[in-house]
Order: C-alpha cells, then structure tokens, then sequence
C-alpha cells in the first residue's frame, strides 16, 4: 500500500505531469480510500452547484420579487426581530465542528484513541444540533405558510428552492452523523489498533479513515458556506 | 514519507478556525448592518470565497497536496462558471420574454411581511385566495 517509488516524487507542474502519466497510481501518497472520497465529493460538488445554478435561473427570471431572507429568517428574542439569527448560530456550530473533526484527524494519526473518538462524537453531537435546528426552522417556514409550490412572502419558487437546498444540504449531515457515530465507536473500542473486522465490509480499517470522514465533512461544511452566502444572505 | 496520512502542527488549525469564526462574524454583519447592492454582494462574495479557501487548503489539505491530485478536483470544478454563464444568459432570456408576452398591466400581487402578526389581515381583501 506504501508508496515505494526510488526515483524521487518532482513537484509542482512537471510532478503532474508524471503523476498523471505513470504507471499504476496516479494520486501518489494518497490512499485509495481517500482518492475515492476525492472522486465522490468532486460530483457531490457538481449535484450542489446544479441547484445553486437552478436557484439563480429561478431568482433571475421571475418577474416577481424575491422574499426578503433577511426578513423571513429572522428570529423574535425579547420582542426585538433579529435577522437571520437561527442561520449565523447554524454556521456557527458547522465550523466548529469542522474545528472539531480536523483535530480528531491529527488525534486519529498519533494514535491518541481516546481523544480521537472524544472529537469525533463531540463533532457528531454538534451535527446533529445543526439538524435539530434545521428541522426547527422548516417546522417554524411551514406554520408560516411557505411551502414548495407558493409562500405569502414572494416569488413561489423561493419555496421549492429553499427545502431542496437546504433539504439535500440537511441529508448530507444527517448521513455524516451517522457515520461519524459509526467510526467513532469503532475508535473508541480500538478497532483501529486490534485490526477488528468491520461489520459490513470485513476490512481491517486504519486511522486515515478518519481523514476520509473528515474529508466529507469539511465538504458538507464547505457546501453551507455556499447555501449561507447565496441563499441566505444575497 | 513512510505513513500516507497528513499530519500538521495544532497551531495551523486552531487559527484557521479562528480566522472561520471571525470572516463568519463578517459575513453575517454585512446583512445585520444592512449593506445593499454592490457593496453587499461583493463583500458576501469575498467572505465566502475566503472561508472556502482556507477550509479546503487547510482542513481538507489542499496546500499539502499532490499537484495531480490538486489538478484533478479543480479543473472540472471551474469548468462549472461555464454552466453558470450560459444559465445567466437562458435566465435572463426568460425573464424577457415573461416580461413581453405575460404581463398584465395589472398591478402586482401584494406580499406579506414576514413576522407581522396582521399578515393573514393584508390578504383577506384579495380575491386570488
């Protein structure tokens, strides 16, 4: 599985170049798990930028206005409306738990089992508040009328848009918790360590697979900072 | 480099997390002090390309990886501005003509403002409900 190569790996451009054009591996000193992820989240990227592109064909045609977000996000604390309140706590739990995953990562590498497993439930745990604030907020939209083929508020394709991006943006953590739940059981009970068998693919798994979850995570994260800039803020 | 995975010093992401939560804290006060037109989306623009730089370098290790590997996921993703040009043109096109051939003359419908507790009132003296 190492990379064995004797002629030293070159850089840059020309190291491309001869990745690209040698034999066996083209991704060197990547692991076959992680190029995959790198595969999958590549036309991950295309499904969202197919609804974002959709969003703003949408937007940009309708002879009607758009729906204030900032108004019809806001959130009512002591009797004075704050805009967009739920949605910056949201981003807020995201990147921390992007924080989070990335220094599991590192714990992961070094071995540090306990710490590792630690980090990866407290950033399952932060993911599924991003969820329960999300369903939180669909169930508050609902009672206020917006639904997917009309709202009171504006255009009618402002409903329809906002639960697919931020329903198919929402489903993305949702299986991220799971699996974050998931590998981090196996952490903590040393799977990585014994060479304990999965329960589904009957591989030995290694710690890098934590890079690989933590790779879709910090995509899901990455997918928000999107959602966030358009959808919500422009 | 004899194990595959990527290793790097706390610091390094302590401080892109930080810096996360500050461009965030910036992103969100452009709405919150109300910035319209240019000024707003240029600055939600640049807030948003930032915290996606330093997540995808940083977090995912971008800057700590293989240039093939680098080449491969962002070649095709740029190809996406494309897609975006030609939808800008079809959604402009669209708009046009829904302008020439659908409008009215009719005055447009009105619209609730969200959170105003007399909202169901503003719609009672419409007929299209």
């Amino acid at each position: 599985m190492t990379t064995t190569s004797k002629v030293p790996l070159k850089d840059g451009i020309e190291g491309f170049v001869s990745d690209w054009s040698s034999d066996q591996r083209a991704f060197k000193g990547v692991p076959w798990g992680k190029a995959m992820m790198w595969i999958f989240l590549l036309s991950d990227t295309f499904i969202f930028s197919i609804f974002l592109i959709s969003y703003m064909t949408a937007r940009w045609s309708t002879v009607e206005p758009w729906p204030n977000t900032s108004e019809v996000f806001a959130l009512t604390v002591n009797g004075v409306s704050v805009p967009l309140l739920l949605i910056a706590i949201m981003t807020f739990i995201l990147i921390t738990s992007s924080g989070t995953m990335a220094m599991a990562v590192r714990s992961g590498y070094q071995k540090k089992r306990r710490q590792a497993a630690a980090l990866l439930y407290l950033t399952a745990v932060l993911g599924l508040s991003f969820v329960g604030m999300q369903a939180f907020e669909w169930s508050k939209l609902i009672e206020e009328g917006i639904r997917p083929w009309d709202n009171p508020f504006g255009a009618r394709q402002f409903g329809s848009i906002f639960f697919m991006v931020t329903g198919f943006h929402g489903f993305h953590v949702s299986v991220g918790v799971i699996f974050l739940f998931l590998i981090a059981r196996k952490v903590q009970r040393g799977d990585y360590d014994t060479g304990r068998r999965g329960f589904f693919t009957w591989q030995k798994g290694r710690y890098e697979i934590i890079e690989t979850m933590g790779l879709y995570w910090h995509f899901v994260d990455l997918v928000w900072v999107f959602i966030f800039a358009f959808f919500y803020l422009w | 480099m004899a194990e595959e995975g990527q290793e790097h010093p706390i610091s390094t992401y302590l401080w892109v997390w930080l810096l996360l939560f500050v461009l965030s804290a910036f992103s969100y006060a452009v709405d919150y002090v109300g910035f319209q037109g240019f000024t707003r989306w240029s600055l939600v623009l640049l807030f948003m390309f930032l915290k996606a730089y330093f997540i995808c370098a940083v977090f995912m290790h971008m800057v700590w990886e293989r240039m093939a590997l680098v080449l491969a996921l962002f070649i095709p993703t740029f190809s996406i501005i494309v897609f975006i040009g030609i939808m800008g043109f079809e959604s402009d096109y669209t708009q046009l003509s829904r302008k020439v051939f659908f409008d009215t003359g009719k005055p447009a419908k009105v619209y609730a403002v969200p959170h105003s507790k007399s909202h169901s009132k503003d719609h009672s003296d419409e007929e299209d409900h």
